[in-house]
């Protein structure tokens, strides 16, 4: 199992990567591996508000649909439209071309309630 | 497989191990919507109950001449139509949720949603709801979950047992529903336009509407498209055989009720409902939808797809409750559409067309009638108006043979002395003139 170093983590297995104001998200190798194949993202519209923990995306695979929460509070500056024409980039690529949305971070202190890679993994061996 | 139910015993049983009582199950329906008692009459004997029934089918009157239209017609249906669909693989065929035991009625499904397309012009069709009025409430939650605002504009052109079925569905659902009047007979543009200007979600609309006027709503779909919102049209399968299709004037959902493919009255049901819709929107369509795809040898084949829209996996977040199709009445209709071919089709649609135009004539010719709306299109419905009040001249007609038509006053208030006349093929001339005769001597 895939978990980086240096993103942030939830316990709905959504990673976050920081950049100054920025965050990019996606879903981990986690998920994607027990979604199995994807099959379509429901994207968020860009300019969207969410709070932290709402519902931004839907992910379909053949056998679910998951929905991909917002880590933080924030508003949705650009999505992966790649996902449109290729939604398997998140399983074969999820922390990279699989990426689904950027947020614009309205409060980095929500950013320390986050799971460490560390604190991550046991979830991941917990729930397999 | 055989339907083996639990005995009393067997639930006693189970209840006990879940630690729970009857009543404990439906502890999460609160108690003032809970069943208080159904207030049944005694059971009765198989004699007794076989004569009430016969009794009750027998105040039925299967022998009129009917002019009875209002959205559900008096077509003809072949006898191979029937005879193919008496077929116990398909009169039994059950959902199709295991694909490869399922392919007959995959396959037909896949078609019928084929067939509606072809007929609208439409991109992609769902295999069927339930009739023509719960279509047009689905198309108004697609229309709500495309663009996110709660405003529905319905004009009342529309058929009013469809208007009175939304207001139903939608009640608690805090969807604000506007009804625009018409002018002489026709959708208003100017009071939809008006509307469109408070954000808006839908304008639903009839072709043709409920006094059988033609329209073109080319306009009213390219007005609603520069507000944000979608079109809506309602129409009559048969009138597609030579009609403009909603799909051409550039509606975004098409829905209508299919029992005149095939399907007969049956004292209301059951009915058929279709939609239609633009690729861009699929994903937010309710219903069951067949899909066509390789197998892994490479191998043709049909599947449910899109599935993950659907109850039975999205649970509250499915684009709908409905978690079937009318799959015998889509089977109907696609049988129906098959036996007349396109050619076929469009010579129903014109006779129906030519004995309206007869019947017109003929019946303007009695003392007293004339249209209401004499300067418009009509299909095969027209609205007389008559010098005496329509259910009066009803109930005088019946008593002759002859169903005369609907009473509009019914549904709307101010229409007291006018009678909505619908005509089939199956009407003949001397029907027609026969008509003609009982009407003028019961004026």
């Amino acid at each position: 199992m895939n978990i980086p170093e240096s993103l942030h983590y939830t316990d709905q297995h959504e990673w976050i990567k920081v950049d100054g104001q920025v965050g990019t998200i996606g879903v981990t190798d986690f998920a994607q591996n027990s979604l199995s194949d994807i099959t379509y993202v429901e994207l968020p519209q860009a300019g969207k508000v969410v709070n932290q923990g709402d519902e931004l995306a839907a992910i379909e695979s053949c056998k679910a649909v998951a929905s991909l929460y917002a880590p933080i509070t924030g508003s949705v500056i650009e999505v992966n439209d790649d996902l449109e024409s290729d939604p398997g980039l998140i399983n074969t690529d999820p922390y990279g071309k699989g990426w689904i949305c950027k947020l614009k971070i309205e409060d980095d202190l929500q950013l320390s309630g986050l799971l460490s890679a560390e604190q991550y993994k046991p979830l991941c061996e917990e729930q397999t | 497989m055989p339907f083996i139910p639990n005995t009393n015993l067997q639930r006693i049983q189970m209840l006990a191990e879940m630690g729970l009582d009857e009543d404990g199950l439906f502890a999460d329906i609160p108690a003032e919507m809970r069943c208080k008692g159904m207030n049944l009459p005694e059971p009765l004997a198989e004699q007794e109950l076989r004569n009430l029934m016969s009794a009750l089918a027998g105040r039925n009157r299967t022998d009129l001449i009917s002019f009875l239209g209002g959205g559900f017609y008096d077509h003809f249906t072949p006898a191979a139509l029937d005879a193919i669909l008496s077929r116990s693989e398909f009169y039994t065929a059950y959902t199709p949720y295991q694909p490869e035991i399922s392919q007959g009625t995959l396959q037909a499904m896949y078609e019928y949603q084929s067939a509606i397309c072809r007929l609208t012009e439409m991109e992609v069709a769902n295999a069927s709801v339930y009739d023509g009025g719960t279509a047009i409430y689905e198309a108004i939650m697609m229309a709500m979950r495309v663009t996110g605002r709660r405003r529905v504009i319905v004009d009342q052109t529309v058929n009013p047992i469809y208007r009175k079925m939304i207001r139903s569905y939608t009640h608690n659902l805090g969807i604000e529903l506007v009804e625009t009047r018409p002018q002489n007979g026709r959708a208003r543009r100017s009071e939809i336009l008006d509307n469109l200007r408070v954000e808006t979600a839908a304008v639903v609309l009839q072709n043709p509407n409920f006094f059988g006027m033609i329209d073109d709503f080319t306009d009213v779909a390219e007005m609603t498209a520069q507000h944000g919102a979608l079109s809506i049209v309602s129409c009559y399968p048969i009138s597609l055989g030579i009609l403009k299709t909603p799909g051409e004037m550039g509606v975004d959902i098409v829905t209508g009720e299919g029992q005149s493919l095939g399907l007969g009255l049956s004292f209301g049901g059951p009915y058929l409902g279709f939609m239609a819709t633009r690729k861009k929107y699929m994903r937010k369509m309710p219903g069951r939808i067949s899909g066509r795809t390789v197998d892994e040898q490479g191998r043709d084949g049909f599947v449910m797809t899109l599935q993950a829209r659907e109850q039975h996996i999205r649970r509250e977040k499915a684009t709908s409750n409905i978690c079937t199709n009318q799959n015998l009445c889509a089977l109907t209709a696609l049988t129906y559409l098959s036996l007349l071919g396109k050619q076929g089709l469009r010579e129903v649609a014109q006779s129906c067309a030519d004995k309206t135009g007869y019947a017109k004539q003929r019946l303007l010719q009695v003392p007293g009638v004339r249209l209401k709306y004499p300067d418009r299109w009509h299909f095969n419905e027209f609205v007389l108006e008559l010098p005496a009040r329509a259910d009066q001249v009803i109930r005088r007609l019946l008593q002759r043979g002859v169903a005369a038509g609907f009473p509009l006053a019914a549904y709307y208030p101010d229409m007291e002395m006018s009678l909505l006349v619908a005509l089939t093929e199956k009407r003949s001339k001397a029907d027609i003139d026969f008509f003609a005769h009982v009407l003028e001597i019961s004026l």
